[in-house]
């Protein structure tokens, strides 16, 4: 009561009682019984109120529509637990209001009707939705599946663990001892959906195949298949849980308050050119040291063990290309010519199925240059087939390409890697 | 006061609960500008960019897209969106008054109308000018056969009648959604988003950015004024050589008569990359 005599003004009052009803709640798992309110303020005092509150952060409020000026409406997302107070404080200050949305989680579970519709657990690989985007846990589980039902031709490698300590798998596909290996890795761009989804489908589509593709099971007769789905964990737990667009780590930055780095920009090829970024802010940072994240550690350390890697594709997305070294240097690679043919070939391939139009060449000289790229350091480690894939599409959805492409996307890329699959068997070294 | 002791002791019946430990969860706002993104470098072949360019190359292609943002400005409605399909043939030559100059031979297909649209093919000059501070290109562009597309009249109408009524508020978020989802009623508000984002993709580009829209965050129809629809937009730009996502609020309007006008445009910070605009 003194507090409030001394404080004692209409505005203050009306902050002084939100105050008092400060409620902390957070690490909320629902959203039941938020609700979106559209306020209309009369005059420039009530927008002053209106910006007072929302500068109270205890209260957890999230300005759809800032307020600006007496003739825009603001709407605010409520949640529950500061309903009553914020209610109170446009009462009290008669500011007019009335509800949007009445409740957030009756909007959430239609839009989440998507992969709701396929919670119930797949019980094998032939159950499992391939038309749809999963997380993390249910592509872990199909990995284990995928590997219980084949286990004479499949097995899961723990290459090593990502910052937040999740396992970095990778499957191993393998119809003998001591062969050279083709690896696939997607997903290390975190927000690049269509990648890791169409990972999951190259899992299924090599256990299909061997034994009835006779190219398919002729290079697994003479090749292992490594194949990374999900080669950034974290970033990709991030992009279900946060933030759709992350691209980089999750490895906070010391000195910085901005978290991750690029990890395509990590490696050491001309690690720290113009063609990475020196800033932690920055999508595409290059980290404090070549091999700095423990996400591109755990691959090189399995390269360099390996040592009989024969062809290595990472893949991206998007924009529709086929690449080949360099992307820090303008010199061309050594290879060039036969990098190129066989690009052409891969990519007349992937276009016959359904006409999608690639371009290929170069990093440097079709996309940008890129400094630290995992195909210049594989190429530089002497695995000759070194490519890098960026899939569908080419600007219209980019990132959040729709789940009806993921199979006809899948569908395309697996001829490009055949191709490049069988032209590294034809041609040892 | 009698509200203020009421409304004291409702508080006393209400539970605290601890923080979250401040690694889970991002700042309310973002505290201090972090250094913008740096300005790409120019490369060997940027050096070597006059002449004959190879068109599947980024150098054309960059050119082309700005060509294709300045197309939209002009001809894009909620049911007309174009997108670069190939770049046939390009060339560049520095000009007299420090800048480069790009001459393209490019198709172009109209999202609007689905994979079966017909290309149409274009021809463009796109002046990057090269001076201290950032100003936008100058295009000059001629599309065959634009006027003999087939007209979206019909359903600009529609669209406009349906929603100029002063009841009429469409608010919406996440166009497309994380899964790429957008509903039909969506649609033409989303090509009037990328519509509108090609003004600020068009004003912001240069020889070192590639821009796309990734996402329309959010939609807010404000009240009409002068018989144009006026939406709020909140979009997230996405530019290829620093792969930022850059956000955007602006303000349109759009009338089957005047198309797509951009009144206002504000960069908005993201956090925790607050990165501004490559330019």
């Amino acid at each position: 009561m003194i507090l409030a005599r001394k404080f004692y003004s209409s505005k203050m009052k009306g902050l002084l009682v939100l105050t008092a009803l400060f409620v902390a709640v957070f690490g909320k798992k629902t959203f039941e019984g938020d609700q979106v309110l559209r306020i209309t303020a009369k005059n420039e005092a009530q927008i002053f109120l209106l910006k007072e509150l929302s500068e109270q952060e205890h209260l957890g409020l999230d300005f759809w529509r800032e307020p600006v000026h007496e003739s825009l409406p603001v709407d605010v997302y409520v949640p529950f637990h500061s309903l009553q107070a914020v209610r109170v404080f446009l009462r009290y200050n008669q500011i007019q209001y009335n509800v949007m949305i009445m409740d957030v989680q009756d909007l959430l579970d239609d839009e989440e009707r998507e992969m709701v519709k396929y919670r119930t657990i797949p019980r094998s690989t032939d159950d499992f939705v391939y038309t749809a985007y999963h997380d993390l846990n249910s592509i872990y589980s199909f990995m284990d599946m995928l590997v219980a039902e084949n286990s004479n031709l499949v097995s899961k490698i723990v290459i090593g663990q990502s910052y937040e300590n999740r396992p970095l798998n990778v499957l191993k596909f393998s119809t003998g001892a001591n062969r050279p290996g083709i690896w696939f890795d997607t997903g290390i761009h975190s927000r690049e959906w269509v990648t890791q989804a169409s990972g999951i489908w190259f899992a299924k589509k090599i256990v299909t195949d061997y034994g009835r593709d006779p190219v398919l099971t002729d290079i697994l007769n003479n090749y292992d298949i490594f194949l990374e789905i999900v080669t950034n964990p974290d970033g990709f737990a991030y992009t279900h849980s946060r933030d759709r667009m992350w691209r980089k780590t999750r490895k906070p930055n010391s000195g910085s308050s901005c978290v991750g780095v690029d990890p395509n920009r990590n490696w050491d090829a001309g690690f720290g050119g113009g063609g990475s970024s020196s800033n932690p802010c920055t999508e595409t940072y290059r980290g404090p040291s070549a091999h700095s994240e423990p996400e591109v550690k755990a691959i090189v350390d399995f390269v360099k063990s390996h040592g009989k890697l024969k062809a290595f594709v990472s893949i991206h997305s998007y924009s529709q290309m086929l690449l080949y070294p360099y992307g820090y240097t303008s010199t061309p690679a050594k290879d060039k010519a036969e990098l190129h043919e066989l690009a052409r070939k891969a990519v007349s391939e992937l276009q016959s199925l359904h006409n999608t139009a690639y371009t290929y060449g170069s990093v440097i000289t079709t996309i940008y240059q890129a400094d630290g790229i995992t195909v210049d350091w594989t190429y530089e480690q002497g695995i000759k087939y070194s490519y890098t894939f960026e899939l569908r599409d080419t600007g219209r959805y980019g990132f959040l390409l729709p789940a009806d492409q993921i199979i006809p996307t899948a569908e395309e890329t697996w001829l490009a890697l055949m191709a490049i699959m069988e032209h590294t068997k034809n041609n040892p070294y | 006061m009698k509200t203020f002791c009421s409304v004291w002791l409702l508080l006393s019946l209400v539970e605290l609960s601890p923080a979250p430990p401040a690694s889970q969860e991002p700042p309310l706002a973002c505290t201090g500008a972090p250094d913008p993104a740096p300005p790409q470098p120019e490369t060997a072949e940027d050096m070597a960019s006059t002449g004959d360019l190879e068109p599947t190359h980024y150098p054309a292609r960059r050119a082309a897209q700005v060509a294709l943002h300045y197309l939209n400005t002009h001809h894009g409605s909620p049911f007309r969106v174009f997108g670069l399909q190939q770049v046939h043939k390009a060339s560049a030559e520095d000009v007299a008054a420090g800048g480069r100059k790009y001459k393209l031979d490019f198709s172009v297909t109209d999202w609007g109308s689905g994979s079966a649209g017909p290309a149409l093919r274009c021809s463009a000059d796109v002046l990057f000018p090269r001076t201290e501070r950032h100003s936008a290109p100058k295009v000059e562009l001629h599309c065959e056969a634009l006027q003999q597309i087939n007209s979206t009249a019909q359903e600009d109408d529609a669209f406009y009648q349906k929603y100029i009524s002063p009841d009429s508020t469409v608010s919406a978020r996440d166009i497309p959604d994380s899964f790429g989802n957008m509903s039909e009623e969506m649609q033409p508000f989303w090509r009037l988003a990328r519509v509108a984002a090609s003004f600020i993709m068009l004003r912001e580009s240069s020889e070192n950015t590639e821009f796309n829209m990734a996402k329309v965050a959010s939609i807010t129809q404000q009240e009409s004024s002068e018989e144009q629809l006026m939406l709020e937009f909140v979009v997230l730009l996405h530019d290829f050589p620093s792969q930022e996502i850059v956000q955007w609020k602006l303000l349109a309007s759009w009338s089957p008569d005047r198309g797509v006008r951009v009144l206002q445009t504000e960069w908005q910070p993201r956090c925790p990359h607050a990165t501004k605009p490559p330019n």
